[in-house]
């Protein structure tokens, strides 16, 4: 930490204990607080806060004989550094402002077989460093998925490659995992979460001597400073309590507020006014002893603080907020204050999410400067030593959730039993939105879109990534409890967003670019897509979206991203999200008579993209009845314990969903392949008979993620051909709702790809025939009459011919360039 | 009963009686909130305490026991403070262990910081509001009810009485501290006494004036609090409705933090964490703004203060609440006939109008709340006082209650969702943040044609979401947090509403009395006060009993909704079901029975049938669909 000049300098003050402060400020950087002071003297009382009279208390603190002598056994700072000539630089981090109070040490979870007796002392401290140096030399983690170790060999020891690093690089910072500490050396571990302020420096002495070792010639701003970071004391900031005041700490939260930046004062300059002898303060626990003697002329009061050769480092605070995550229903989040310190200070803006470690602080407040009276009630804060934003690797697309949702090894099991059951998937399905009455068929649709498929990446061969997400499309009659359905979705899937679409501009879903009013700044504002990455997007009332809004969609529910241009920021963003959208029909009663595209307004090439369009409609019948009316009676007077029981399916449920997320990635194995490639071969098939494509490449990987969702479900690593059954089985039933044409009642894939099924188009084929047949045998006639050649048409032809179906027939007979329409006259040509 | 008077004017010295008595273990603290638990529960002691809704704060003694009335309306941080810390005297330098709970600051000598004994502990601050939109009749009768507000101590000469107050503290201060601070002191003690007397006297609307309070309704009076909990603070939610007890903490101290702060900013800027917002909403003048330490806290599950608020917990509370079971059935053909005859003799609509003032969230499922019964009143005269004369009766009916008048300005104005202030880092009330069952009034009649701006858009659709989902989403700027609520919600309008409802009833007026104000009054002064209050308490009965409904009835109600859908199955939805079995049990309760019957569901579904053919008879009147 501090360069071998001025520790010499401070050891050979401190041979000499009884200096007068006001000579022999103590010009060490921020002092380690003794972990016991139990037997020696205790140290003067409530430095920190009663800036009003530093001058009267403070020559106590500083004349007192044992003080310098304790710091040189203990420092860490003394311990030899071969550092050669690269500075030191102040850690405020570590060492507070303020002397934090009583934490009754005694009481912590140090002493049994521990190697860190309490009473440190320099052999300690050496002892201790020795622990850390080994940690660093010697940890090996084979089985990192960290990104930030992507390029490193994972065999060798990942700390000296970390240095290499930082030797190439030159950034003297050396980020450490706690976990990998626990592992290594769970000792050291506990040490270090209980005591960050003396633990971290000797880290930092052991980093730098190793690092000087290896690369004596390398040149760095300042010494290398260690930052631990994933204490495993991660928590919501809800549980932190007094225990863990001063100690290391990590939680998670959102950043709602920073300050402007604070210049604080590390090191004050005194000139004298009389001999301009000038002489340099360090701050110690945000007081300076002002010189009240000039050393050199002993002129008394002459000393005058010069502040611009003082030396200050940057401070900000960050005002932190509990994520909505980790809240209890029905209450308030909690903040929390933090402070940044030099190159922290700016990392962070609000809306940011962030795991932060640091150091939990309490301060006592007092009522009045001048009033002994304390107001009983400690200020806290966190001094911040690492920043880790949780959503920054979401740009990475990696997966973020596998640190982000740990789940206990009772619960792991319990999931795992849950699996292991063979009926499952029918458990789930039940158990996804008990209030709304049967339509097992769209449940099951559903929880296979809430697994999702399985995520592949294609880029190296030019096709990008294939979408994982299921689509879904509910349409129906009005009062279906479609809007109910997706409420519930809504409200089960940590990441969903719900929109109408009657309210929603494509701006809302999309993103938007605004001008901050104070900065002047660009900001890209995120839309309901884009927040739902990840999630589940639920739109209502879809058919009442404007068609610019849709074309936004298109994008989105292919490729998974979204473009923007506007403003000058060009970007693509990820939206890789499900898309769960409800539609009513257009004239509010689903008309049977007519095709899916017909009753819902909705263009082909949007419905296409729907990996499964359900239809929602009143069955009207006798049995269904009977069973929703004992479904709905039973609602009303269900008791309160029973509404709770179906509460903790859904926890169930929610963890069961975040763990095959998370953990389960299954592949296809080879016969579910050909399964797949049977099953597609055969909807194909089903259509040839009929002169009529039935399936295209969009249905076959639509039948894919159905399957890997399937197989999600059951925590299989691998695609069997169950799930490709089941896959295929509710496809199908999918289709025979949505895709039935209504005038043969086949089920027609076409009406969804083209808008029109295969017999509405040979039917329109067959009045154009007919109608140039109609022509032909009248002869040469050069022009007729419009209405006369309808009326004639209409006469032959056994079926009923609509004029559109004419007007059609014309237009097809024109494309040919066998006839115009002029007007009420048809010309042949 | 001088017990009485120890533990209520001096609830501290109970409390350091325990801490001396043992000091080693934590036992003394369950000890003391079992005790004041065990003098709160004889009977009638409750009443004794003087109520911080009643009694102005002035007249109040410092650090004495006082309960409070009130709707939890933000949460704020928990924080540390010295459960027990080590004072040094100066002179003789002895030291003493003291206890730091249930107080705001400490106690005289100085407090040494490194003591070993010393023990942090943790508490939480809410910020409570009195219940928002209550009563003035409840008001007026838990006024009278209480039985400590005439002590004679308070009543005369008050101004004399609180200077002399603060002559005593003056006194006490004055031995630690030098006579020039005393005197700034003194000043501001003072200004603080001539600013607040009269306006807590007159109009207490004034002192909101300089400081916002934050109340979720505008021109709410009545004293807002900083309660410190000191255990199971996790159990209590936002809009909880409480009723604390605890220490009154008004410690000049506190107030004179706030005054002092600005010129300590200056001199330190990492003291200034918080900004001067920020210190104005989490650290008010005591005098305005009192602590409340709390001992022990009732939750109330209404604030109807002609019942007992704990339903069954003594016996007396039974025989009061069988007595009133007794008589229901006549109590409820008054009060039918009292609404018919506001209704201008529509008796369906009185029907209509009982049945929703007794209908309460009992239960969600998923995401469906259940229970809740909106009420749509259509055709009702545009623009005449009719509508605020119902709301006026409403009022009279209900502990609790506010009327939205839809106005465009109103909408594109007012703000009705709460958000949060990250400046002052508070929750900014807005007017839907209403305790459960409140009656929300929305009178669609204010609304004429015109353009709504982005605030109204959002206020409409906060609206929506609280018919039909009883949730609020609270913004929180960068995401929103849904609060569940229970709030009973009544529009009136001309034509259909705009808002979505439950149940829409087409007012159908049987006379058309010349002058409607007048008919009304007199309608209104029939009823003597006592037969209100019969009311009212028929009201917050009726709401709390319990239902089921027997396996015989599932079976008939099943039967009846296959042959009903047999005939025309367009007729009868899954959501008209719905809607059925929400009014037999409505039905059931207005009539205290807890079972459903097959004749009140007989008389359920004729209900439903006559309310839609009403509807559907004034579409062919109007000649077009909605």
């Amino acid at each position: 930490m501090s360069s071998p000049s001025s520790s010499a300098r401070k050891r050979a003050r401190s041979s000499n204990p009884p200096t007068p402060a006001s000579e022999d400020p103590l010009s060490l950087s921020p002092r380690p607080r003794e972990p016991s002071t139990g037997e020696l003297q205790p140290m003067p009382t409530s430095p920190g806060t009663d800036m009003q009279s530093p001058a009267i208390q403070d020559t106590s603190l500083f004349s007192s004989p044992y003080h310098s002598s304790l710091l040189d056994m203990s420092s860490p700072l003394i311990y030899d550094t071969p550092s050669r000539g690269t500075p030191a630089r102040q850690r405020p981090d570590l060492g507070s402002v303020r002397k934090a109070p009583q934490v009754d040490l005694n009481s912590e979870p140090v002493s049994g077989g521990s190697h860190f007796i309490k009473s440190s002392n320099c052999l300690q401290s050496k002892i201790f460093g020795l622990y850390a140096k080994r940690f660093l030399q010697r940890f090996i983690d084979p089985s990192s998925r960290e990104d930030e170790n992507a390029c490193l060999d994972l065999n060798e020891p990942l700390y000296m490659q970390k240095l290499d690093e930082i030797s190439v690089v030159g950034d003297p910072v050396l980020n450490v995992n706690c976990g990998h500490i626990q592992t290594f050396d769970a000792d050291l571990y506990r040490q270090l979460i209980c005591y960050p302020q003396e633990v971290i420096p000797t880290f930092d002495m052991a980093v730098n001597e190793l690092f000087f070792d290896r690369y004596p010639d390398s040149v760095l701003e300042h010494q290398i400073q260690v930052r631990p970071y994933n204490a495993l004391k991660t928590r919501n900031m809800r549980s932190l309590n007094p225990e863990d005041i001063d100690q290391l700490i990590t939680i998670s939260g959102m950043v709602i507020r920073t300050s402007q930046l604070i210049p604080e004062m590390q090191e004050a300059f005194f000139r004298c006014q009389v001999c301009a002898f000038s002489t340099r303060v360090e701050v110690d626990r945000g007081r300076i002893a002002e010189p009240a003697v000039c050393r050199n002329c002993n002129t008394t009061h002459s000393m005058a603080l010069v502040h611009n050769r003082s030396v200050f480092s940057d401070k900000q605070m960050i005002k932190l907020q509990e994520s909505p995550e980790d809240m209890p229903a029905g209450q308030t989040p909690h903040t929390t204050v933090v402070y940044a310190h030099n190159d922290l200070v700016d990392k962070v803006q609000p809306g940011d999410r962030v795991n932060i470690t640091g150091i939990y602080r309490a301060a006592p407040m007092r009522v009045n400067p001048r009033q002994s009276q304390v107001k009983s009630v400690y200020k806290t804060h966190i001094d911040a030593i690492h920043f880790r934003k949780t959503d920054e690797r979401r740009l990475h697309g990696l997966e973020e959730e596998n640190e982000q949702k740990l789940f206990t090894e009772e619960r792991v099991s319990m999931l795992k039993e849950l699996a292991a059951k063979p009926d499952v998937y029918d458990r789930l399905s039940s158990a996804l939105a008990p209030s709304i009455y049967e339509h097992e068929d769209i449940k099951k649709g559903i929880l296979l879109q809430l697994f999702g498929g399985t995520r592949k990446d294609f880029s190296q061969t030019g096709r990008g990534n294939f979408r994982a997400e299921i689509n879904i499309l509910l349409c129906g009659d009005p009062g279906t409890s479609k809007s109910q359905l997706l409420q519930y979705v809504y409200n089960l899937v940590p990441r969903g967003q719900y929109t109408s679409g009657k309210g929603s501009s494509a701006v809302g879903l999309t993103a938007y670019v605004m001008k901050d009013p104070e900065t002047r700044q660009l900001v890209l504002q995120t839309g309901a897509l884009v927040l739902s990455d990840n999630g589940i997007c639920c739109i209502d009332e879809f058919d009442k979206m404007s068609d610019s809004t849709r074309s936004v969609l298109h994008e989105v529910m292919e490729q998974q991203t979204l473009s923007i241009a506007k403003a000058g920021i060009i970007c693509q963003l990820n939206a890789r999200t499900s898309i769960l959208a409800a539609a009513n029909p257009v004239e509010s009663q689903w008309n049977p008579k007519k095709t899916t595209i017909e009753n819902i307004q909705l263009p082909h090439t949007l419905l296409s993209r729907f990996d499964l369009i359900f239809l929602m409609l009143d069955p009207q019948d006798e049995a269904y009845d009977r069973r929703l009316a004992h479904h709905l009676v039973s609602l009303y007077y269900q008791s309160e314990d029973q509404v709770e029981e179906e509460y903790l399916d859904m926890a169930v449920l929610k963890d069961y969903i975040a763990y095959a997320r998370t953990y389960i990635n299954p592949r296809l194995c080879e016969e579910a392949s050909q399964a797949l490639i049977e099953a597609y071969v055969d909807m194909r098939k089903i259509g040839s008979g009929r002169g009529m494509v039935s399936a295209y490449p969009r249905q076959l990987e639509s039948l894919i993620r159905l399957a890997e969702a399937h197989a999600k479900v059951r925590f299989s690593d691998k695609v069997e051909t169950i799930d490709v059954e089941e896959a295929k089985r509710l496809h199908r039933e999918a289709l025979k709702q949505s895709a039935t044409d209504p005038r043969t009642g086949f089920v027609d894939i076409s009406i969804l790809t083209t808008g029109m099924s295969a017999t509405a188009r040979k039917r329109k084929e067959e009045v154009a025939q007919a109608l140039k047949k109609l022509i032909q045998s009248k002869g040469k006639m050069p022009a007729m009459k419009y209405q006369q050649l309808f009326d004639d048409l209409r006469g032959q032809s056994e079926a009923a011919i609509t004029k559109d179906m004419f007007d059609e027939a014309l237009r097809a007979l024109t494309d040919e360039d066998y006839l115009t329409v002029t007007g009420k006259t048809v010309r042949l040509l | 009963m001088p017990s009485v008077q120890d533990w209520i004017n001096n609830p501290l010295g109970v409390v350091d009686g325990a801490f001396a008595q043992n000091n080693s273990g934590a036992e003394w603290e369950k000890k003391v909130v079992e005790y004041f638990k065990e003098k709160l529960k004889v009977n009638g002691a409750q009443s004794w305490v003087p109520s911080l809704n009643d009694v102005p704060l002035h007249y109040l003694k410092p650090n004495s026991l006082v309960k409070f009335r009130c709707m939890i309306q933000d949460m704020f941080d928990p924080e540390f403070f010295m459960g027990v810390y080590e004072t040094v005297d100066s002179s003789t330098n002895s030291k003493v262990l003291r206890c730091g709970k249930y107080k705001d600051v400490t106690d005289c000598g100085q407090v040494d910081f490194n003591s070993r004994n010393a023990v942090t502990s943790e508490r939480q601050t809410f910020y409570c509001v009195p219940i928002p939109g209550e009563s003035q009749w409840v008001k007026e009768i838990s006024f009278h009810q209480a039985r400590v507000v005439p002590s004679t101590s308070y009543t005369p000469n008050r101004h004399k009485r609180s200077y002399e107050e603060d002559d005593e503290m003056d006194t006490q201060a004055q031995q630690e501290n030098n006579c020039q601070w005393n005197d700034s002191h003194r000043n501001v003690e003072s200004k603080r006494l001539e600013t607040e007397a009269p306006s807590q006297n007159n109009s207490p609307s004034r002192c909101s004036s300089n400081l916002d309070l934050n109340f979720p309704l505008p021109g709410e009076q009545g004293p807002a609090c900083l309660v410190k909990v000191y255990e199971g603070w996790d159990g209590f939610k936002l809009n909880d409705m409480l009723e604390v007890f605890g220490i009154l903490s008004v410690d000049p101290a506190l107030s004179l933090m706030a005054d002092d702060k600005e010129a300590s900013s200056l001199l330190d800027p990492t003291e200034s964490m918080e900004t001067v917002e920020e210190q104005r909403a989490h650290s008010p003048p005591a005098s305005l703004v009192p602590r409340i330490h709390m001992l022990y806290a009732q939750p109330l599950k209404h604030n109807n203060p002609l019942l007992p608020s704990a339903v069954s917990e003594d016996k007396g509370a039974c025989r009061f609440l069988s007595g009133v079971l007794s008589e229901l059935t006549s109590v409820r053909s008054e009060l039918l006939t009292y609404l018919t005859h506001i209704f201008l003799g529509d008796s369906l609509a009185a029907e209509y109008l009982i049945l929703h003032l007794i209908s309460s969230v009992y239960a969600r499922r998923d995401v469906l709340p259940l229970g809740k019964f909106t009420l749509n009143v259509s055709g009702c005269p545009h623009s005449s006082p009719y509508t605020d004369q119902l709301y006026q009766i409403i009022q009279q009916l209900v502990p609790s209650s506010y009327q939205i008048c839809m106005s465009l300005h109103n909408m594109n104005n007012q703000r009705m969702v709460p958000r949060k202030d990250y400046t002052a880092n508070r929750l900014v009330s807005g007017t839907l943040q209403l305790a459960s069952n409140t009656s929300l009034f929305l009178d669609e009649t204010q609304l004429e044609q015109g353009q709504l701006d982005a605030t109204g858009v959002r206020n409409i659709t906060a609206l929506g979401n609280l018919i039909s989902w009883q949730k609020v989403d609270y913004d929180f700027n960068y995401h929103q947090m849904e609060f569940p609520c229970n709030i009973n919600v009544l529009i009136v309008s001309e034509g259909r509403s705009l808002l979505p409802s439950d149940c829409q009833v087409h007012l159908r007026p049987a006379l058309s009395p010349p002058n409607l104000e007048e008919y009304l009054k007199t309608v209104q002064l029939a009823q003597a006060s006592s037969q209100l209050n019969k009311y009212r308490v028929y009201f917050t009965v009726a709401r709390s009993l319990d239902y089921n409904i027997s396996d015989q009835i599932t079976k008939a109600v099943e039967e009846d909704f296959v042959e009903m859908r047999k005939d025309d199955p367009q007729s009868v939805s899954a959501e008209d079901l719905h809607r059925m079995l929400i009014v037999a049990r409505l039905l059931s309760l207005s009539y205290g029975q807890t079972s459903l019957s097959r004749e009140n569901w007989i008389k359920a579904k004729q209900m439903e049938m006559m309310r839609i053919s009403r509807t559907q008879q004034q579409k062919c009147v109007n000649g077009n669909e909605p």
